[in-house]
This record gives C-alpha cells, sequence and structure tokens, in this order.
C-alpha cells in the first residue's frame, strides 16, 4: 500500500482543519442572524432566564482566555524560562478565545446592531461597562505584548508589556467575576468570593486549553511535549483544579452558614433536578476529582493521554459549573418576600426550567469556531510552536527526579 | 360717580373677574402639568401607595388597564417570554396562612440597582424619580433584569406590531413599569390608579408634604419591599 506522508498531506489538512473551523464560524453566525430577525422568542431564554447558553460559552472563552495568558505570565513576569519558550502561544490563545467569546456575548444581545452604542455611552457605575473597557484593552495589550516576544528588536520591552498584559488580566477576570458578584438581590451571587474565585477558575481552565492545544501542535508536527514540561505543567494544573475546588466549596459553605441562602443551596446541590447532577457529577466527579486523580495517581498519570484526558475533562467539568453558576442561579425563585409563598402570572415563587434552543447552542459553538479557526490560522502562518533548550529540560527532569 | 359707588364698582369688577378666573387657576393646578419642554423637577417624587387590605385576589383591573394603556397585546407562545409590566402577586405567610394580595411593578427605586449595572445608561431615573429605559440606547444585554430585585423587567422576545404611539416599545429592549409617565406629564395619573375598582392604589407626589400620599405614609405604617437593601422604593405598600 502506497501511503503519502504526512508532510505531503500536510497542506491539504491544514486547509481542511481551517475550513472546518470557518464552517463553524458561518453555522454560528447563521444562527445569530436568526436570532436577530426572530427575535429572542426562538431560544430557550425568557423572561425568568434571562441569560443562557450563550452566556455559558461567551464566559467560559473569556474567563479561560485570561488563564490561558496565565502561561505567558509566569515567563515574564516571574521569569520561568519553560514556559517563556510558550508565551507566544498563550498570547495567541488569548485573542483568539476573547474574540470568539466577546463575539458571541455581542451577537447574544438584544440589538446587536447596536454595538457603537456600547462603544460610546459609558456607564461607570456599571460592571458591564468597565468590562467594555476591560476586554478591548486586552487584545491592545496582549498584541503589543506578542509583538515584543516575536520581533526581536522589541524583546526588550516583553517584561514591561508581559507585566501589563498580567495587571491587565487580573481585572478583566475580577471584572467578569464582578458582574455576578455586584448583583445584589439574587441568592446565587452578590458574593465578593466571586472574583477571586473567577481568577482561579481562569487559571485551570486557561491551562488546560493550553495544554491540548500545544499537545495537538506537537503531535501535527510529529513531536511529543517533552517529559519536563509535561511534568511542570500538569503539576500546575492539577494545584489550580485544586484550588478551584477550593474556591467553590468555601462559596457554598458560606452561604450554608447563612439561613436565608439554605434553601437556594439545597436546590443547587440536593433538589435541583440537572443542577445538582451537573455539581456533583459533571463539576466534581467528572471535572475536579477525576483529573486530579489521572494528574497524580501514580500509574495512571504516566499513561500516556492521562494529561489530554484530564485537561479535557477540566474543560467539560467548566462548562457544568458555569451552567449551574448560570442557569442554576437564576432558576431558583427570586425572594421579592423572604419567607412567604408567593404566586403569580410571572412564575414568581416558581423554580424555572430552560431548556437551550439549537440557535443559542449553535451561536455559544461559533465563538468556540472563532477561537479554533483563529489559532489554528495562526499557528500556520506564525512561529508559535514553543522551541525548548532540550538540554535544560533534560537538566531539569534529572532534579525532578 | 361718587367715591361709593367706584368702590363698589371696582369690588365687582375683581369680584366677576377672580370668578372668570378662578376655574382656570384651579384647574392648572389639579392638573399639575408640566409645560411642553420644561424638563422634569427633582423638587417632586412621583410615588404611589398600595393599599394591600383593599387589593382582591383575581382582580386584575390594574393589570389590564396598563396592557390597554402601554399597548402590551402581543400573543407569545411561551408565557415566560410574554412581557408584564404589573403583575399581580398573592403572597402567603406559611407560618400562619395570612394571604395577600398585591400589584407588583418597577418599585421606581431612589437607588436603582437596573441604573447602576446599564452598561450604556439607558436604564436611568429621571429627576422627579421615575426610572426608565432610553429605547434608543438600550443595546438588550439584560443586566439590568438580572439586577432588579422584583423582577420587574421584561425584554422583548419578538416583533411588535400596534403600537401606542405615545408609549414606543421595541424587540430586543428592556421594558418596565414607566409610572405611565406619559400621562404623568399630562397631569393625569397612571392608568392602573385610574382603573382600580377598590381605589387601592394612591398617586402623588412624596416630596409635596400636603400631597394625599405624603399624608398617608406619615400616618399609617407603609413598608418598602425588600427594606433590607435600602434601596428607597417610590412604590408603597400598607397591609403587609
Amino acid at each position: 500500500m502506497n501511503l503519502v506522508p504526512f508532510s505531503r498531506r500536510e497542506e491539504h489538512l491544514f486547509y481542511l482543519v481551517a475550513g472546518f473551523g470557518a464552517a463553524i464560524v458561518a453555522i454560528g453566525l447563521a444562527a445569530a442572524l436568526y436570532m436577530e430577525h426572530s427575535g429572542h422568542v426562538v431560544t430557550g431564554m425568557n423572561n425568568q432566564i434571562v441569560w443562557g447558553m450563550p452566556h455559558v460559552f461567551a464566559i467560559f472563552l473569556i474567563v479561560a482566555a485570561s488563564g490561558v495568558l496565565n502561561v505567558a505570565s509566569i515567563g515574564s513576569v516571574f521569569g520561568k524560562v519553560l514556559y517563556k519558550k510558550r508565551a507566544p502561544l498563550s498570547g495567541l490563545l488569548c485573542i483568539a478565545m476573547l474574540a470568539g467569546g466577546l463575539a458571541v456575548i455581542m451577537l447574544d444581545l438584544g440589538r446587536a446592531d447596536r454595538l457603537i452604542i456600547a462603544m460610546t455611552h459609558f456607564n461607570p457605575t456599571s460592571v458591564f461597562g468597565w468590562n467594555v473597557i476591560l476586554y478591548p484593552g486586552m487584545f491592545g495589550i496582549v498584541a503589543v505584548y506578542l509583538w515584543t516576544l516575536m520581533e526581536r528588536r522589541m524583546n526588550p520591552w516583553t517584561k514591561p508589556a508581559g507585566f501589563a498584559a498580567f495587571i491587565w488580566r487580573l481585572l478583566l477576570t475580577t471584572g467578569t467575576g464582578s458582574i455576578f458578584g455586584f448583583l445584589v438581590a439574587r441568592q446565587a451571587y452578590h458574593a465578593a468570593v466571586l472574583a477571586p474565585m473567577f481568577i482561579i477558575m481562569s487559571f485551570a481552565w486557561g491551562l488546560a486549553v493550553f495544554m491540548i492545544v500545544q499537545r495537538v501542535m506537537y503531535a501535527w508536527n510529529g513531536l511529543t511535549v517533552h517529559q519536563a514540561v509535561r511534568n511542570r505543567m500538569k503539576n500546575l494544573l492539577g494545584v489550580f483544579v485544586a484550588a478551584v475546588f477550593y474556591f467553590v466549596a468555601v462559596y457554598h459553605l458560606t452561604n450554608l452558614y447563612f439561613a436565608k441562602e439554605v434553601a437556594f443551596e439545597r436546590f443547587i446541590l440536593i433538589d435541583g433536578g440537572i443542577f445538582p447532577v451537573l455539581f456533583w457529577g459533571g463539576w466534581l466527579f467528572l471535572g475536579t476529582i477525576l483529573p486530579l486523580l489521572l494528574l497524580y495517581l501514580p500509574g495512571l498519570s504516566s499513561l500516556c493521554g492521562s494529561v489530554a484526558t484530564a485537561s479535557g475533562l477540566v474543560i467539560l467539568g467548566a462548562f457544568c459549573q458555569l451552567y449551574v453558576f448560570i442557569i442554576g442561579g437564576q432558576a431558583f425563585p427570586l425572594g421579592i418576600f423572604p419567607g412567604m409563598e408567593t404566586a403569580s402570572s410571572f412564575f414568581d415563587g416558581r423554580i424555572d426550567t430552560y431548556s437551550p434552543s439549537w440557535p443559542e447552542f449553535l451561536l455559544g459553538l461559533g465563538g468556540i469556531g472563532i477561537a479554533f479557526t483563529m489559532t489554528a490560522v495562526g499557528v500556520r502562518v506564525l512561529s508559535f510552536m514553543p522551541e525548548d533548550d532540550i538540554a535544560h529540560l533534560e537538566a531539569m527532569l534529572n532534579i525532578t527526579d | 360717580m361718587s367715591n361709593n359707588d367706584r368702590r363698589g364698582f371696582l369690588a365687582a369688577s375683581a369680584g366677576l373677574g377672580l370668578v372668570a378666573i378662578a376655574p382656570g387657576v384651579h384647574l392648572m393646578q389639579v392638573a399639575q402639568a408640566r409645560p411642553a419642554g420644561e424638563p422634569a423637577s427633582k423638587l417632586q417624587r412621583w410615588g404611589m401607595l398600595v393599599d394591600t387590605t383593599k387589593c382582591a385576589s383575581g382582580c386584575t383591573a390594574c393589570v389590564s388597564a396598563c396592557a390597554t394603556e402601554n399597548g402590551i397585546n402581543e400573543q407569545v407562545a411561551d408565557p415566560r417570554q410574554a412581557a408584564q409590566w404589573i403583575r399581580k402577586i398573592d403572597i402567603k405567610d406559611p407560618k400562619n396562612g395570612r394571604q395577600h394580595s398585591l400589584p407588583m411593578m418597577c418599585q421606581h427605586c431612589a437607588e436603582p440597582p437596573c441604573v447602576d449595572v446599564c452598561p450604556t445608561g439607558a436604564s436611568m431615573k429621571r429627576a422627579d424619580g421615575i426610572v426608565l429605559v432610553d429605547r434608543h440606547i438600550c443595546i438588550g444585554c439584560r443586566y439590568c433584569m438580572m439586577a432588579c430585585p422584583y423582577k420587574a423587567r421584561s425584554f422583548v422576545h419578538q416583533p411588535l406590531t400596534q403600537q401606542n404611539p405615545e408609549v414606543p416599545r421595541g424587540l430586543g429592549c428592556v421594558e418596565s413599569c414607566t409610572l405611565c409617565v406619559h400621562r404623568v406629564d399630562k397631569g393625569q395619573k397612571p392608568a392602573c390608579v385610574e382603573a382600580c375598582p377598590e381605589g387601592a392604589m394612591l398617586f402623588g407626589d412624596l416630596e409635596d408634604p400636603n400631597s394625599d400620599i405624603a399624608r398617608r405614609i406619615a400616618q399609617t405604617a407603609t413598608t418598602q419591599v425588600r427594606a433590607d437593601l435600602k434601596l428607597n422604593t417610590g412604590v408603597r405598600y400598607q397591609g403587609i
């Protein structure tokens, strides 16, 4: 049998991959156009559950975009060589995911055509308003940072640019967490812990995305990630996943301590239908315990594909967590008259149900498509492949051993 | 003409004049309409007092009047996607079985969370305390709906027809009770207040100590819903 070598098929395969990504983007845009034309009546969102599946996708992408830049920050700000080699890829992924997330959140607006109003009318008391500055600012700062990384003459500016990106990234995720943290009336939100919780979630989700992309890039080029790199990054991912667990535990335990929040916690953790299932089964077991076992358990952690599988599970857990947080938080009835039983034609006092429709799911998927396509094209046309100093890695491996 | 005759004539003329213009003056006072172009004044704060002891469970006269006045007539397949500017809530205390029924709408807070969170400033509070949405700059992000403690806001999910020209609404925008601002500016009461068969809703200027509403609030125990949030609502309730 005459097999064409991969190097000769590579170009065709790249176009196939890029075409696949573009098709996902096109589907997402078509879904957005359909929603724009018909109104949100074609979605599962309603006047009780006002933010739905597009927000789950968008917030995942935006939070992970901030976290994926952590790899670059560890390199540029904290001077770790292993991570510095990966800073350009980290920056590209940040821009790509931010673009995907923002596209989804913008196209879900009731009046997406008024984007220019969002840019020109600014309310300084609105956390959303801050984010209108923080998100485009992130694009600009990361673009400059990438420039200092990839243009030899600009290299001396890498550290200050990296530091600026690091600070901006922390602000951005604080802003995203505060979108919920500042909601005074909803039982699920209004908690200061949400800002740092979102930051630590961004670390875990971003690193998980980075490790999958890195592995695919290496495999595409017929390479494998060096053991020393793999060990370092998997250990870091484990620490981040454990830290997310800690913050989520603090958030729920605090709520459980407050008598007024016990009913809400009971709903999310025990009798809320899909939400406890996603919380315990999706986020805790699949997204936290299983990845930790895959990353740390001797025997499992050395298996081929264990780190990639753990990363994939962390991402799956992230979606479960966001679904519970965003949808579950709205499904629980708003306590307008605390301690009273209420009933109305507007579903007061009733647990709300939400069934995402295809258009909103496809819009969210389109955001992933944008991030995917930008990354695929980016790594193809520019040099984003990490170039490690093998001798240094071997030395690291010996020290670790 | 003697001095006495002259005095008598002047007095009679003045009396006649008063009689002639008094109704006009009186009507203007009652109407309290602002001339067109004059901005709302912060010397006023429009508010409402709902006497829940008079509000009958099952009566939806205020809801119907609001829908008619504001052109909320669209048919939506999923009732959870339908706009409701005012709704009746039946409340029951599970400890003692005591029940109330009351209308719930935008509470026109002095410190409205919807205004704080709106990224474009579309959610705004007029000088006279009426909280509104500027339909021209609302981008439909629904953050205000997440922030409202009273679930008082609705998002328009589908294209609208047969709108009331005085109450513009629009697909993809958020909306809520305007306190019938178009009527208030003409010196009329909100439609719900006018329609209430029991006279359970009292509308007026909270800043005017001589207004009926201010006097009632000064004399009777009234409640702000979610008073713990310290939003200083313009809508108050009596009897809960």
